[in-house]
């Protein structure tokens, strides 16, 4: 881990400022933050490990626990909400069995809920990684998430 | 010499729904037909009607195709470019008339809009700087560059022109306080955090024409004598930055950012924040800790930021939307951009017209038009022939106008009026389907999770108000309850130091205002006239209609139907969970399976108070 970290602070000077930007390079590097990893980067801007704590847990963007391979993201901004989110939510739930912010057993997905992604225009919208799927229902849902899972092993990801 | 263009739309919408592959599929077509050299393609930025994409608009005849996949591409080259026959079955459909319409500017979504911010986006390729100059790109920042400070100052003070991220202050009263604030270094900061869940209005300007933003910065940099900028954006908007990115680097090589400015010896740089998930970092003072590295919680103001503001000089924060304007104000003058609008709200707004409308998708229309307006000739009216119900504006802070108000013209001051608010743009129409209650309850969901936590009717009692809704739509309202939703409302909006907390009740507010028959209905019969609160519907098989082919049966993750094929199946109230997996289910043509919301039975309500107590009244 120490030589992932030397990588990332490599291109930042360790001011107090760049707490941000670090800890979301670190997050790229590692897929999450653990413990020591934010001690290291309060050594590294100089300071406390409480003040780093306190802006990791503040921002949702920042993860302590680490996360499945693929992370899925259901849109619940308003426009997807009124369009059905909710129903989308429980599918999700039910069929991953996990709730917001939990991660499958065998580590493939982690389910996260969003506001607004930008894609209003095709609600209900998730993301699983960088592709985005639109116009969904329960059913398309469940065939999308069994369809991803079936060509991620194929392609021997896991 | 090319013989004709064709716009591919690259937004964020579009992509999704497949246009990178329209492209390759496009490049692959016309080598095969010889065309590469007579056509060209340009992947703009965001039409606003990303519902309809991939869009593919064929220049210089206009033809605008929608909802276009990678296979339909060989047809349009070989019927349409080679041939000259229309593919009638990817023309724009009219929701209302059924007609196709073949030329985009004939289209209802776009004929009633006026797009001044947006008068880029869609039209060039946003990583070619060159498309924007040809299009009078930059020409703002050279006028600005031969006039004061003051005079920039007072243009913008003449255009009328006022805020686009909230709350409407007037942009030139504001530059003014940041020239007259004494300091040898003073910042520029665009606020790009968009954080209404439901709105994309500046994520689609910031990937549709980044350097109308950059010239925007430079132009108040002049204007209030700052030579550095920062953009926060929402790191959910990785094409956005990316596209940012590629702009700052073109401005650079083109002297129009950098050190001595096209010889003026004006210097300016740009810089990129990516925000880290927390909607209340678009809170101008916290979002200024944010760049700080701290923790985004909005600090007591004044001092205000263009006193002291970042790393404690004189800022200037101003939303994309507003940056955006700046430019055309500079070059077409003050006047001009006052021409557009009402007495008090200049020039036009940018919405994100979402929910339960034919059309959603990005409209820029001039203040004062009515909000029937939008709703029903650029939005096309309600899918599938429901009523409208009301139109949300201005997200977590706004409020919903129902359809008396319909008539209302759209500006910061009549919508203010209206207990709704203008808002960053985020207007979301719902129907008769979508329970007004279960609107409010969400939005508080909300703002009591993105409640910064500092101010304690912010944090508590946005949590008691949820608590309440919450209960009212599972059926456990208590009479009193409406009043103390009231009461806490009161609370919260004086006791909070930030915007978040002032505006958190107003969706509760405006609902009860205009849906007060709604909360009544759940708190008092236990019925959610909109069969959307689960705890209060109740799902039936109707015997005469029921076929027996025991779908449902399959569907019931709990087991609560029962019944042989061919015969009608029954349901079982006390198992049932309310999932409506049975609705969905049941064939559309046979509708077996009904849902109602009756009232619960009474008996629920054993745990009265005693006699004598008015706790609950
Ligand atoms: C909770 C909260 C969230 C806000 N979010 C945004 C936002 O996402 N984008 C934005 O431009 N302004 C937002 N604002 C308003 C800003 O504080 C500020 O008023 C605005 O950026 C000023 O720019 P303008 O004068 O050009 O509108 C928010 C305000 C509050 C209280
Ligand atoms: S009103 Fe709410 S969000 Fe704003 S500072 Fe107070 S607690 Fe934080
Ligand atoms: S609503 Fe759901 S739980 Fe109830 S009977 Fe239908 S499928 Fe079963
Ligand atoms: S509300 Fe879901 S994408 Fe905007
Ligand atoms: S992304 Fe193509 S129209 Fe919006």
């Amino acid at each position: 881990m120490q030589e992932q970290l030397n990588s990332v602070f490599a291109s930042y000077q360790g001011e107090k400022n760049e707490l941000i930007p670090v800890l979301q390079d670190v997050q790229e590097e590692l897929g999450y933050l653990p413990e020591e990893a934010m001690c290291e980067v309060a050594r590294f801007v100089r300071l406390p490990e409480a003040k780093v704590f306190g802006v990791a847990t503040f921002y949702a963007r920042f993860h302590l626990e680490p996360r499945g391979e693929h992370i899925i993201r259901l849109c619940c901004g308003t426009a997807c909400h009124v369009r059905g989110a909710t129903k989308i939510a429980d599918k999700l739930k039910t069929m991953l069995d996990v709730d917001v912010g939990e991660t499958t057993e065998n580590m493939k997905f982690t389910y996260e809920e969003v506001a607004c992604i930008g894609a209003c225009g095709l609600a209900p919208v998730m993301t699983i990684d960088d592709k985005t799927f639109g116009k969904l229902d329960p059913d398309k849902t469940e065939k999308t998430i069994k369809k991803f899972d079936e060509d991620s092993a194929e392609g021997g990801e896991a | 010499m090319y013989e004709r263009h064709i716009l591919i739309c690259a937004g964020t919408g579009c992509i999704s729904s497949g246009a990178d592959k329209v492209e390759e599929a496009l490049i692959e077509s016309l080598k095969e037909h010889n065309l590469e050299d007579k056509v060209r393609i340009i992947m703009s930025g965001c039409h606003g009607f990303c519902e309809k994409g991939p869009l593919f608009i064929v220049f210089p005849e206009d033809i605008f195709y929608c909802g276009v996949q990678a296979e339909d591409v060989p047809e349009i080259v070989e019927e349409y470019l080679v041939k000259g026959n229309l593919v009638e079955r990817l023309l724009y459909k009219d929701p209302v008339t059924g007609e196709q319409v073949i030329n985009h500017d004939k289209i209802m979504f776009y004929s009633k809009q006026k797009r001044l911010a947006l008068r880029n986006c869609g039209v060039i390729d946003p990583e070619n700087i060159d498309e924007y100059i040809i299009r009078g790109g930059y020409r703002g920042l050279k006028k600005a560059l031969q006039m004061s400070p003051e005079e920039v100052v007072n243009e913008v003070k003449a255009s009328g022109l006022r805020g686009r991220g909230g709350a409407g202050f007037p942009a030139g009263a504001k530059w003014q306080f940041g020239l007259s604030s004494p300091g040898d270094q003073k910042y520029i900061v665009c606020n790009a955090d968009e954080g209404d869940p439901g709105a994309f209005m500046d994520r689609s300007t910031l990937e549709g024409d980044p350097h109308a933003v950059l010239e925007g910065m430079l132009i108040a940099g002049k204007a209030i004598g700052a030579d550095e900028g920062y953009i926060y954006v929402r790191s959910e908007y990785p094409l956005a930055i990316k596209r940012l990115c590629t702009a700052i680097r073109q401005a650079e090589e083109y002297g129009m950012l950098g050190n001595n400015i096209l010889d003026s010896g004006f210097n300016f740089k740009v810089k990129i924040k990516e925000g880290a998930g927390a909607f209340v970092c678009g809170e101008e003072t916290a979002l200024l800790a944010s760049i700080e590295g701290k923790r985004g919680v909005p600090r007591h103001r004044p001092p205000f930021p263009a006193v002291n503001g970042l790393w404690e000089k004189p800022t200037i924060i101003n939303n994309v939307e507003t940056l955006a304007n700046v430019p055309l104000i500079l070059r077409r003058g003050a006047e001009d951009f006052a021409s557009v609008g009402t007495e008090g709200s200049k020039g036009t707004k940018v919405f994100a017209l979402t929910g339960k409308v034919n059309n959603t998708g990005l409209v820029e229309v001039p203040m004062g038009i009515s909000i029937r307006e939008v709703v029903f000739d650029i939005g096309g009216g309600i899918r599938f022939g429901k009523k409208f119900k009301a139109a949300q504006i201005g997200g977590p802070s706004g409020g919903c106008i129902p359809e008396e108000h319909l008539d209302l013209p759209i500006d910061f001051d009549s919508l203010t009026a209206a207990g709704a608010m203008m808002g960053s743009g985020g207007l979301v129409v719902v129907d008769e389907d979508t329970c007004m209650v279960d609107m409010a309850r969400y939005f508080l969901s909300f703002t009591k999770k993105e409640s910064c936590g500092q101010c304690i009717p912010c944090r508590l009692g946005t949590d008691q108000m949820y608590d309440i809704l919450e209960a009212i739509t599972e059926g456990k309202g208590k009479p009193g309850d409406v009043a103390l939703l009231e009461e806490l409302a009161s609370a919260v909006k004086q006791g909070s130091m930030c915007g978040l907390g002032q505006t958190a009740p107003n969706p509760v507010l405006t609902t009860l205002r205009y849906f007060r028959d709604e909360y009544e209905a759940h708190v008092k019969e236990k019925r959610c006239p909109a069969l959307v609160c689960k705890a209060l519907l109740q799902y039936s098989i109707d015997e005469e209609k029921c076929i027996g082919c025991q779908r449902c049966i399959k569907a019931c993750p709990v087991d609560a139907i029962t019944g042989e094929k061919k015969q009608p199946h029954e349901l079982d109230q006390e198992l049932c969970t309310q999932c409506g997996a049975c609705f969905d289910a049941c064939p559309k043509k046979v509708g077996a399976v009904q849902v109602l919301s009756e009232g619960l039975p009474e008996v629920e309500e054993a745990e009265e108070c005693e006699e004598g107590c008015k706790c609950h009244n």
